[in-house]
């Protein structure tokens, strides 16, 4: 289908998105790489009245390595990101998750910011920055405020992002020497929904969070405890409750995230 | 028209200036308002991989891109690849390898591969298949698509 009717604004700062947003309230989308926005329009599942497009916003792309934490602005493409050798070197699980992004000509403009701030539970981003502890960068009329991802993924489709802000950058701990990750997904075709999907983190601290496994990316936090992959396959079973979908019931996506994780224990533990 | 905008860009090479309605995306665009209708529209929804352009160089999906957001951009279509013999090789393997049937897709399908072409000397069948994973064929099967894009990679 087409899109309906709205307007259009490009705005070359960040004062006048916030300005735009203020006036139109609800009313106004925020337009970053439209990769997901756009064709929920096509199909009339949104009906907003302006789009705030912002991708003219210079401020918001670039990737830098500063003190040993990784910033990537909002509208970092995939394929930039996939394409970086510093995400490469300090954020390999990131570099990883890349390739599963649907496919090269929707990674080319499609951006990390407009991922996380979707927050599709289906998405790999977020639960990339459940694994990697990633803060999110959210500014506003207010000014800017940091949000932890544990924090920042509320629920289906749902962020901390309140009306008026814009995610603007996300910043993550570099990966230390000793850390690991792997990122693995299964999907019918590639590039598809991931059935299931695991951004799984190993230093101090272990972390698995699985995407298309609840209403939003999920830690789990009992799994991650456990000493031996017997017992953290029978915890996941208890952090887990996966919503069925047209083609797979929650009992299958429950058992394909226990093949994903025991896949990756067996990775960072070699 | 509502809200409209005006736009200049480069499409194929010729600079172009329009009144367009934020509304309407980059594909229909270059259909309805160039009579550019090499690139097809299909699923309008980024699945199907029909609507493949190149915008600043890099292959997008037209029906996913609004053509306001195309202002000031270089656009190119298979009609400007096409006219400047940068798809020739493609086009005589598809023909070599009957790599397309009802041809709906081939556009596209074209504007994917040559994407790999331009980036790849060397490439397996797996990473063909990985970069038009987004383009679908409901004719061939893609066996002859991908034996196609292996020719001219593999033997130029």
């Amino acid at each position: 289908m087409k899109a309906p009717s709205f307007a259009y604004a490009k705005p070359s700062t960040l004062a006048e998105v916030f300005e735009l947003l203020e006036k139109h309230g609800d009313g106004a989308r925020i337009l970053a790489g439209g990769q997901s926005l756009i064709p929920s329009l096509n199909m009339r599942l949104s009906a907003p009245e302006l789009l705030i497009d912002i991708g003219g916003l210079a401020e918001l792309k670039g990737i830098s390595i500063e003190r040993g934490v990784l910033r990537i602005g909002a509208l970092v493409t995939h394929a930039q990101l996939g394409a970086s050798d510093v995400v490469k070197k300090h954020a390999p699980l990131l570099a990883e998750a890349v390739p599963h992004v649907a496919h090269p000509a929707i990674r080319n403009r499609g951006t990390i910011g407009g991922s996380l701030a979707l927050a599709d539970p289906a998405a790999e981003y977020p639960a990339c920055a459940l694994a990697l502890k990633a803060v999110m960068f959210v500014e506003g009329r207010a000014g800017q405020r940091q949000v932890e991802a544990r924090h920042f993924f509320k629920g289906l489709f749902e962020t901390d992002l309140r009306p008026g802000e814009v995610l603007v950058a996300v910043e993550i701990p570099a990966q230390l020497e000793g850390e690991r990750s792997v990122f693995l997904e299964l999907a019918r075709r590639h590039g598809d929904y991931a059935i299931v999907g695991l951004a799984a983190f190993k230093g101090a601290e272990t972390r698995f969070a699985f995407l298309n496994a609840g209403p939003t990316a999920v830690l789990a936090k009992n799994t991650a405890l456990k000493k031996s992959l017997a017992e953290a396959k029978v915890a996941l079973k208890a952090d887990l409750d996966p919503p069925a979908d047209l083609y797979n019931s929650s009992a299958t996506k429950l058992h394909l995230a226990g093949v994903l994780l025991e896949r990756a224990w067996n990775a960072l533990s070699t | 028209m509502e809200h409209a905008l005006d736009i200049t860009l480069t499409v194929n090479g010729a600079q172009v200036g329009r009144r367009v309605a934020p509304r309407v995306h980059l594909v229909d665009f270059l259909r309805e308002e160039l009579g550019l209708t090499g690139s097809h529209v299909a699923c309008e929804q980024g699945v199907c991989g029909a609507c493949t352009l190149r915008v600043d160089g890099e292959i997008v999906r037209g029906c996913l891109m609004l053509a306001v957001q195309a202002n000031g951009c270089r656009v190119e279509t298979v009609e400007g690849l096409s006219d400047t013999q940068e798809l020739a090789k493609l086009q005589k393997a598809f023909h070599d390898r009957n790599a397309l049937q009802c041809g709906f897709c081939t556009p596209g399908m074209l504007m994917a591969a040559q994407d790999l072409v331009k980036k790849k000397t060397k490439v397996s069948r797996d990473e063909i298949r990985e970069h038009i994973s987004g383009n679908y064929c409901r004719c061939t099967g893609y066996q002859a698509i991908v034996d196609a894009i292996e020719d001219v990679i593999q033997h130029g």
